[in-house]
C-alpha cells in the first residue's frame, strides 16, 4: 500500500477518529496528538491492513485503546475543555449565546458519563454507527451496547431536565 | 410529522430501540422551527449531535515523520563522534610512543654489576629507613597497651 492509497483510505475516517479521541480525552490538543499517533500506528501496519474486514473498526479500536491508555497514564491532570465555536441559525445575538450555551451544556453532560457510555454515545449519536459496528469496535455484545446506550440517553435526559428546572 | 409520532419515537429512543433512520427523523424534527413547546428541552440535545459532527481534524500529519528522521540523525551524530574520537586517538598515540621510550632509558640500566649492586643497596636502604620511620611511630601503641592493662584487669 503506498501513501496515496493510504491517504484515500484514511481521509474519510480521520475526523471521526479525532472526535472519538476528543470525546475521551476532552482536550482538543490531546485529541490531535492521539489521532496523529493512531494514524502513524495504522501507517506502520499498512501492509497488513487489507487483511482486516473493516479498517474503520480497527482504527476506532486502536483509538479507543490509545486514549484509554493515555487517560490511565495521567488520570489526575485532565486539561479542561476548549471552547468550540458553534454557529447558530437564530438571528439575534442573545439567542445565539443562549444556544451556544445549551449546546455546550449537552457536551458537558455527555463528558460526565463513564468512558464506555461516552464512546457509545459518540459513535451512535454523532457518528451514526450501526449497533453492529459499535459492538465490533468496542468488543461488546450488541445487546450490551443497546443497554448502555439507553442508560446513557436516560442519564443525559435527566441531567437536561434538571438543568431546565434550574433555569426557570 | 405529528407530535404524537415524535413522542412515540422519543420513547423508543430512550429505550435504545430506534433505528438510525428514526434517529435521523428525530434530528430533523428538532432542527425544524415548529417544535412542540413541551419537547423544546430536547432541542439542544439533537442540535448538539448534529453540530458535533462538524468538528474535524485539521492537524497536518507527516506520515514518515519523527522516528525515521530521528534514527538518521542519531546515526550521523554517532558516526561523527566515532570519527572524531578515532582521530583524537591517533593523534594522542604518536607522542605517547616517544615518551615511553624516553622513560625506559631513565630507569637506569647498568652494564657494570658492581655499580648495579651499589645502586640496589642504596635503593633498599632508602626503603628500609622509610619503613623504620613507620615502625617507630607504631611503638607508641605499647604505652597505650600498658595503661589499658592497668585499668582493665585480666579476669
Amino acid at each position: 500500500m503506498n501513501q496515496l492509497e493510504f491517504v484515500t483510505l484514511i481521509n474519510p475516517i480521520k475526523d471521526k477518529l479525532f472526535r472519538i479521541a476528543k470525546r475521551l480525552l476532552i482536550s482538543t490538543e490531546e485529541a490531535e496528538d492521539a489521532t496523529q499517533e493512531v494514524l502513524l500506528k495504522l501507517w506502520n501496519k499498512k501492509n497488513g491492513l487489507n487483511e482486516y474486514k473493516s479498517v474503520e473498526a480497527l482504527a476506532v479500536m486502536i483509538t479507543k485503546n490509545y486514549c484509554l491508555d493515555q487517560l490511565k497514564a495521567k488520570r489526575s491532570q485532565n486539561i479542561s475543555l476548549v471552547h468550540s465555536n458553534y454557529s447558530s441559525n437564530s438571528p439575534t445575538l442573545d439567542k445565539q449565546m443562549e444556544d451556544k450555551d445549551s449546546l455546550e451544556w449537552v457536551n458537558k453532560i455527555i463528558n460526565r458519563l463513564p468512558e464506555q457510555q461516552r464512546l457509545i454515545v459518540q459513535m451512535r449519536e454523532i457518528e451514526n454507527c450501526e449497533f453492529e459496528e459499535i459492538a465490533i469496535a468496542l468488543d461488546m455484545q450488541e445487546t450490551a451496547v443497546r443497554v448502555a446506550l439507553s442508560r446513557a440517553r436516560k442519564t443525559i435526559r435527566e441531567a437536561m431536565l434538571k438543568m431546565n428546572t434550574y433555569d426557570n | 410529522m405529528t407530535t404524537n409520532y415524535i413522542e412515540v419515537l422519543l420513547e423508543k429512543y430512550f429505550d435504545g430501540e430506534t433505528s438510525l433512520q428514526e434517529e435521523q427523523e428525530l434530528k430533523t424534527y428538532f432542527m425544524s422551527k415548529d417544535v412542540a413547546q413541551h419537547l423544546k428541552i430536547y432541542q439542544p440535545l439533537f442540535g448538539y449531535y448534529t453540530k458535533a459532527k462538524e468538528d474535524s481534524f485539521t492537524k497536518k500529519v507527516t506520515l514518515n515523520s519523527g522516528k525515521v528522521y530521528k534514527k538518521v540523525g542519531l546515526s550521523i551524530a554517532a558516526s561523527i563522534v566515532f570519527a572524531a574520537s578515532f582521530y583524537l586517538f591517533i593523534k594522542e598515540e604518536k607522542p605517547a610512543n616517544t615518551s615511553k621510550t624516553l622513560a625506559s632509558s631513565e630507569y637506569g640500566t647498568f652494564n657494570n654489576p658492581e655499580e648495579a649492586f651499589k645502586e640496589t643497596q642504596k635503593a633498599l636502604a632508602l626503603i628500609s629507613t622509610n619503613v623504620n620511620k613507620g615502625v617507630s611511630s607504631v611503638s607508641y601503641i605499647e604505652h597505650y597497651e600498658q595503661s589499658k592493662n592497668l585499668i582493665f584487669k585480666k579476669q
